[in-house]
């Protein structure tokens, strides 16, 4: 077996002036999933779009399944499978005949076929809505064809390109529930997100993105542990109590915000935390206004990576 | 992985150009608008230009109903083609166009399927403009072989706006701007000719305009054959536009396709 499904050395992309890409360097191994992360902007469906052949990059060196991008895009096509940002089926036909359509274009044979679609759709959860059209889907179960769409020439390579973007949870975890059923039959997959717990839930491997770069590529726990596990957010009535806050508060991965008057910082031993900074407070005879205590998201990251807030742009 | 052999190919792309005309064929039955739109809007025009306008305007040599349908025929081939601009333009809004260039098909398949869907659309529409037409007075007589040269016409017909309607499908931005070009490019090759009225009217510019447009000469010629009389010069001025039409517009299309995203 070859060392790597997915090959990226110093990939660069611009549209007209805007570089949206500036040498991206990524490898997937076979089996693995990794998951690129960054906000909107970012370039992770630039870089989508790259792998599955849509977009000619620039310059650097891309290599899919073995093949390379620059001479092979067409031996490329015949081991992928894509499922892009919009859910890309049929409206007026019926799942089964989307799927029974996707295969024939994927120059499947009919035994391969009449096998594959039935499984697929059992698989998906999309048996009773088979013969329906897809324009009486729900979104979730759009989503859910769509992936379906992008799996039936059992491709060894996925790329999915913000799988559960406007998905209410109950869909997202059912399509989380499918990707994982995904890798456990060993294909790769490269996956994009906006969504910190998204990627922690799916991924061997995180990559971060931001600004056309690579600014981080671990393991999710890492990640989250180089994050913190929570964050206590605080916000106080005047600005003179927010000084003198500042001078009291002591933590790790301590962020304020002058305009709203907040402090935030890592918390690693949940209430008793809590309970010592609001007795500092009571003692100095600051009022805080609210508290909130949340989970580590994707500005976190950001803001560990980069010392502020992601960049937003176009994508 | 080893290069197919030549006949592998062809047999594959056969294959998706066929996948994707039953596709389109799919949408003509199951789509409700377009199934309306097919057969109301030249049904209405025809009501419209017969009863309304037709009492008005004045014909050399026959009844107006007679000189009206090949317009009729004509204008209702050009603007159903715009089901094809409009199915482009759909599928490259819904990302549908992106996953089809995934796939190791041809990309000039895709364009291929909803043209050939077109062929099917606009001869169901032709037979339905012919019977509505038979019952409002239409009296052809034509002979089989001019009912030939007619089918063939109107095959050649479609081709040609259907290709250009891949164009315009391509280049428009949005759904809504489908409609407006469509309209921009139809409303005046089909009104500024002699489809519905007699050119000699019209002022000098329009008229040189209409008069040497590729409606005018097709609609003239099946006019003409329709009637049983002899086309004579616009036969072969609408064969010749059609073809050009054609050849011009299928390599810019595909150009269109394979630029779209790869900005």
């Amino acid at each position: 077996m070859r060392e790597y499904a997915i090959e990226i050395e110093n990939l660069k992309k611009s549209f007209k002036q805007l570089a949206v890409l500036k040498g991206v360097n990524l490898t997937v191994k076979p089996g693995e999933v990794l998951t690129l992360l960054g906000p909107n902007g970012a370039g992770k469906t630039t870089i989508i779009r790259i792998l599955s052949t849509l977009l000619k990059p620039d310059s650097g060196k891309v290599v899919v399944n073995g093949y390379n991008l620059k001479t092979q895009s067409q031996e490329i096509r015949q081991s992928i499978g894509l499922t892009g940002q919009y859910t890309a089926v049929d409206e007026y036909l019926t799942g089964f005949e989307n799927l029974e359509m996707m295969g024939r274009l994927y120059h499947l044979s009919r035994s391969e076929i009449k096998q594959r679609v039935p499984k697929l759709l059992e698989q998906f959860d999309l048996i009773e809505a088979a013969h329906r059209p897809v324009k009486t889907y729900s979104g979730g179960m759009r989503r859910k064809l769509d992936l379906a769409a992008g799996l039936i020439a059992s491709p060894p390579i996925v790329f999915l390109d913000e799988p559960t973007s406007s998905l209410d949870p109950r869909s997202r975890l059912a399509v989380w529930e499918t990707i994982k059923k995904l890798v456990s039959k060993g294909i790769t997959v490269f996956l994009t997100t906006q969504h910190l717990e998204e990627a922690d839930t799916l991924a061997d491997r995180v990559a971060v993105i931001n600004g056309g770069r690579i600014i981080a590529d671990d393991t999710p726990e890492r990640l989250k542990n180089l994050v913190g596990k929570e964050r206590l957010e605080l916000v106080f009535k005047t600005s003179e109590d927010f000084a003198r806050a500042l001078i009291i508060i002591k933590g790790s991965e301590l962020y304020h915000d002058q305009k709203a008057n907040s402090v935030s910082l890592a918390v690693e031993r949940g209430v008793i935390d809590i309970q010592e900074i609001l007795n500092r407070m009571e003692k100095a005879g600051i009022q805080v206004e609210t508290l909130t205590l949340r989970k580590p998201t994707l500005d976190d990251v950001f803001m560990h990576f980069t010392g502020r807030k992601a960049e937003e742009g176009e994508d | 992985m080893k290069s197919q052999s030549l006949y592998q190919k062809a047999c594959w792309l056969a294959n998706d150009i066929q996948v994707l005309f039953i596709r389109s064929l799919k949408h003509i039955y199951k789509n409700y608008d377009q199934l309306l739109g097919l057969t109301i809007q030249p049904i209405m025009f025809m009501l419209l230009f017969r009863y309304v306008l037709g009492g008005a305007i004045l014909v050399e040599e026959g009844t107006y109903i007679n000189f009206l349908m090949a317009g009729i025929l004509v204008q209702g081939v050009a603007f159903g083609s715009l089901t094809t601009s409009y199915s482009i333009a759909m599928d490259l809004q819904r990302g549908i166009i992106d996953r089809l260039k995934t796939l190791p098909i041809a990309s000039w398949a895709v364009m291929m399927g909803h043209v050939a869907g077109d062929l099917v659309r606009n001869t169901l529409q032709a037979v339905i403009i012919i019977i509505m037409g038979l019952l409002v007075g239409f009296h052809p007589q034509a002979n089989l072989t001019e009912w030939l040269i007619i089918t063939l016409l109107v095959f050649l017909f479609t081709l040609a706006v259907s290709w250009m309607a891949a164009i315009m499908g391509l280049a428009a931005k949005t759904l809504e701007s489908v409609s407006w070009i469509g309209f921009l490019v139809m409303f005046p090759l089909t009104f500024a000719s002699a489809a519905f009225v007699p050119t000699k009217t019209m002022p000098a510019v329009l008229r040189t305009f209409a008069e040497n447009q590729p409606v005018t000469h097709i609609v003239e010629a099946i006019r003409a054959l329709t009637m049983g009389k002899s086309s004579d010069h616009h036969l072969w001025f609408a064969l010749v536009w059609c073809v050009a039409i054609i050849i011009i517009s299928i390599p810019v299309a595909a150009y269109l396709f394979r630029r779209h995203g790869g900005k």
